[in-house]
C-alpha cells in the first residue's frame, strides 16, 4: 500500500496534497460509507440500551429485582427475574461448545493435516453449505426428526428427553461446527510447515507432531474459534427456540426443558405491550445479549493480537 | 501433505503404543471427515424425500391455506423482494466501504475504530438487530411492520460481510497494476474505477452471492420488522407500489419464506403444518445450494473470461 501512496504522490504532482485530498470527492464517499458502520454501531448501542433501562427508568422496577430466579411477569408477586434465561443461555452455549469444540478441532486437523487434495476439495464445500443453511432449517430439523428420535429411543435409559437442554445444545453444536472448523483450519494452515518437518525428523509419529506442536502453536487461533462459535450459538434465537421446551425456570438437568435469553425475547415480544414492563424487561434480555456480544469482539481482538505477535 | 507419510520410515524406532495412537487418531480424524459428509447428505436426501408429493408448482407459487395444504407463493415473492430491497442498499454501499478499506484507509486510529465497527455489527445477534429495526424502523419512523423496514434491518447485518468481501476481493489486486496505472498519469480514482475495480469483479461478484445466501435463509431479525403476516393473492399487474395490496409495495408487512417456517411451527394453525415446515424447509435449502454454487460457478465464468480478455 505504501507503494502505491507514493506513486499517488507522484501524479499528482502539480497539486499540494493536503489541497487535493481536500477535493478529492471519491475519497470522501467512500470514507462516508465506510464511516456509517461506526455511526450504526452508536445508533444501535445507543438505542438497545436506552430501551434496555426503560424498565428501571419508566416502570421504576429497581436494578436489583431483575437479579432474581423467579420469573413471573403476569401472576402476583410480579417478578421479572432474568437469571433463569441468562443462566439458560450460558448452559445451552456451553455444553453445545463442548460437544463442538472437540469435534471441529478434528475436523480442522483431518482438513490440513491427514486428508489427501480430494478428501479436502469434498469436504470444505460441504463445510461452506452447512454454513449457509438457515438457522430456521435446523430448527425445523430439530423440531422434526431430532426431538422425536431423542423422545422414542432413549427412553429406555430410564430418563425421557424430548425438548430439552440437551436437545438444544444439539442443535447448537452442528450450527457452530462450520464456523470453529474454518477459523481452526486457518489457524492450523498458519503454523509454519518447517515445525512439522521439523519435529517429524526428529522421528515423531503425526500425532505427536499434532499434540505437541501443531495444538500449542495454533493455540490463540483455536480459542478465538471457540469465541466465535460461543457468541453465535448465545446469539442465536429460532433454532433454539424451537426444541429447549422454553421452561422459564432455572436450568436444572439436560434432560429437562428450559429457556434462553433469545427464545424469550422471540417469544414474547409479538405478545407484549410496548411500553409495558412485561415488554420492557425483554429490552433488558437484549441488552444483555448485546453486551455479550460486545465482550466477545473485544475478547477476539485481545486474542488476535496476541497470537500476531507470537 | 507428504511429509507424514515420508516420516512413517522413522516409526521403527518408536514403541507400539505411540503408533498405536497414531494409527488410532488418524482413524477418528477420517471418521469425522465421512461424518461431516454423510450428515449434509443425509439432511438433503430427507429433504428430497420429504418433499416429495408436497413441492410442487401449486405449492412454490399458491397461495397458504388453512384447510387444504396450500402455497408459499407470497412468501417466497417476499423473501426474493426484500432480498434485492435490501441488496439495493448494501451492495453500493458495501463495495464502497470495501473500497476505503482496501485503497484508501491508513494504519490509525480511524481506520481501527471502523475495523472494530465492522467487527462489532457481524457480531451482533441477529434477533437483536431484530430489535433495533423495531424501534428505529417501525416505531420510529410509523411505518408499522412493512419490507422496508425489514430490509434495512437485512441491510444492518449484511454491510459489514459485503464491506469486508469487497475489500478482501480489492485487495487481491495486484499492486503492480495499480502503480502502472498511476504512472500512466491516472488519478488515484481513475485507477481504482478503471483498473483495480474490474479486476475485482468476480470476487465481489461473489460476495454478493454468498451475502445474498445469508440474507435469504434469515428469520429472527425480520420478526419484529417485517412482521408475522402478510397480504396474499397478489396482483402483479398492480404496480402502485403505495398500495398495500400490491405486491411491488415496500410499505406493507412482508413475511418471509424462513419467517413462514418458524410460524408454522409456533401457531401451527394447519393440519397440514408438518408437509408445509418440510416443503417450505426444502425449498429454502435448495435456494441456498443454488446461491452457494452459483457464486462458484459465476466466479469461476467472471475471472475466466476477464483475465482472458
Amino acid at each position: 500500500m505504501a507503494v502505491v501512496g507514493e506513486a499517488a504522490g507522484l501524479a499528482g504532482l502539480h497539486v499540494r496534497p493536503a489541497l487535493r485530498d481536500r477535493l478529492d470527492l471519491p475519497r470522501r464517499v467512500v470514507f462516508l460509507a465506510a464511516a456509517s458502520m461506526v455511526a450504526i454501531v452508536f445508533v444501535l448501542l445507543g438505542f438497545i440500551a436506552w430501551q434496555g433501562v426503560q424498565l428501571f427508568v419508566q416502570n421504576g422496577y429497581p436494578i436489583g429485582s431483575v437479579i432474581s430466579t423467579t420469573w413471573s411477569p403476569q401472576d402476583a408477586p410480579i417478578s421479572f427475574g432474568v437469571l433463569p434465561f441468562v443462566a439458560g443461555t450460558i448452559g445451552v452455549t456451553g455444553v453445545a461448545v463442548l460437544i463442538s469444540a472437540p469435534l471441529s478441532i478434528g475436523l480442522a486437523l483431518f482438513l490440513s493435516e491427514v486428508a489427501p487434495r480430494w478428501a479436502r476439495a469434498v469436504v470444505q464445500p460441504a463445510l461452506e453449505i452447512f454454513v449457509g443453511i438457515p438457522s430456521v432449517v435446523w430448527g425445523w430439523l430439530g423440531l422434526t426428526i431430532l426431538v422425536p428420535f431423542l423422545r422414542t429411543n432413549l427412553n429406555g435409559l430410564g430418563f425421557t428427553l424430548g425438548f430439552s437442554w440437551f436437545a438444544g445444545s444439539l442443535v447448537l453444536s452442528i450450527m457452530i461446527l462450520p464456523t470453529i472448523t474454518t477459523i481452526t483450519y486457518d489457524a492450523f494452515r498458519a503454523v509454519p510447515q518447517d515445525l512439522r518437518t521439523g519435529s517429524l525428523a526428529l522421528g515423531t509419529t503425526r500425532w505427536q507432531t499434532i499434540r505437541h506442536i501443531l495444538l500449542p502453536a495454533a493455540r490463540a487461533g483455536t480459542l478465538t474459534a471457540i469465541v466465535l462459535g460461543l457468541t453465535r450459538a448465545a446469539g442465536e434465537a429460532l433454532a433454539v427456540q424451537m426444541v429447549i421446551g422454553n421452561r422459564p425456570t432455572m436450568p436444572t438437568s439436560l434432560t429437562q426443558p428450559m429457556t434462553t435469553l433469545t427464545s424469550q425475547i422471540t417469544l414474547d415480544m409479538g405478545n407484549t405491550v410496548f411500553g409495558a414492563p412485561d415488554n420492557n424487561v425483554l429490552w433488558t434480555m437484549g441488552l444483555i445479549l448485546l453486551a455479550i456480544s460486545m465482550i466477545a469482539v473485544l475478547l477476539i481482538r485481545k486474542l488476535n493480537r496476541s497470537g500476531g505477535r507470537r | 501433505m507428504s511429509a507424514p507419510s515420508q516420516a512413517r520410515g522413522a516409526l521403527r524406532g518408536t514403541s507400539g503404543r505411540t503408533i498405536v495412537a497414531d494409527r488410532a487418531a488418524t482413524v477418528v480424524l477420517w471418521a469425522l471427515g465421512g461424518f461431516v459428509l454423510l450428515l449434509l447428505g443425509a439432511i438433503i436426501l430427507h429433504f428430497v424425500i420429504a418433499s416429495i408429493g408436497v413441492v410442487s408448482p401449486s405449492f412454490i407459487f399458491g397461495d397458504p391455506s388453512d384447510t387444504e395444504l396450500g402455497g408459499v407463493g407470497p412468501l417466497l415473492w417476499n423473501s426474493v423482494y426484500m432480498l434485492v430491497l435490501a441488496m439495493l442498499i448494501a451492495v453500493p454501499l458495501g463495495i464502497l466501504a470495501g473500497i476505503y478499506m482496501s485503497e484508501y484507509a491508513g494504519d490509525n486510529r480511524v481506520t481501527d475504530t471502523i475495523r472494530f465497527a465492522e467487527e462489532a455489527i457481524s457480531s451482533v445477534p441477529s434477533i437483536v438487530v431484530g430489535l433495533f429495526g423495531l424501534i428505529a424502523f417501525v416505531n420510529l419512523t410509523h411505518w408499522g411492520f412493512t419490507a422496508l423496514g425489514g430490509a434495512l434491518a437485512l441491510t444492518l447485518f449484511n454491510l459489514p460481510l459485503m464491506a469486508r468481501l469487497s475489500e478482501q476481493a480489492l485487495r487481491a489486486v495486484p499492486a503492480d497494476e495499480r502503480s502502472a496505472s498511476l504512472a500512466l498519469g491516472a488519478t488515484k480514482w481513475q485507477t481504482i474505477r478503471h483498473v483495480v475495480l474490474p479486476l475485482a469483479i468476480p470476487g465481489i461478484v461473489t460476495g454478493i452471492i454468498l451475502t445474498a445466501g445469508r440474507v435469504f435463509g434469515e428469520a429472527a431479525a425480520l420478526l419484529f420488522t417485517a412482521g408475522l403476516s402478510t397480504p396474499t393473492g397478489y396482483n402483479f399487474g398492480n404496480l402502485n407500489i403505495f398500495d398495500p395490496k400490491s405486491p411491488w409495495s415496500p410499505f406493507r408487512p412482508a413475511t418471509t419464506l424462513s419467517v413462514y417456517i418458524w410460524k408454522t411451527n409456533s401457531e401451527g394453525l394447519s393440519q397440514f403444518a408438518a408437509q408445509i415446515g418440510d416443503g417450505a424447509s426444502a425449498l429454502l435449502l435448495g435456494s441456498v445450494l443454488i446461491f452457494n454454487l452459483g457464486a462458484r460457478f459465476l466466479g469461476r465464468i467472471l475471472t475466466r473470461r476477464l483475465t482472458a480478455a
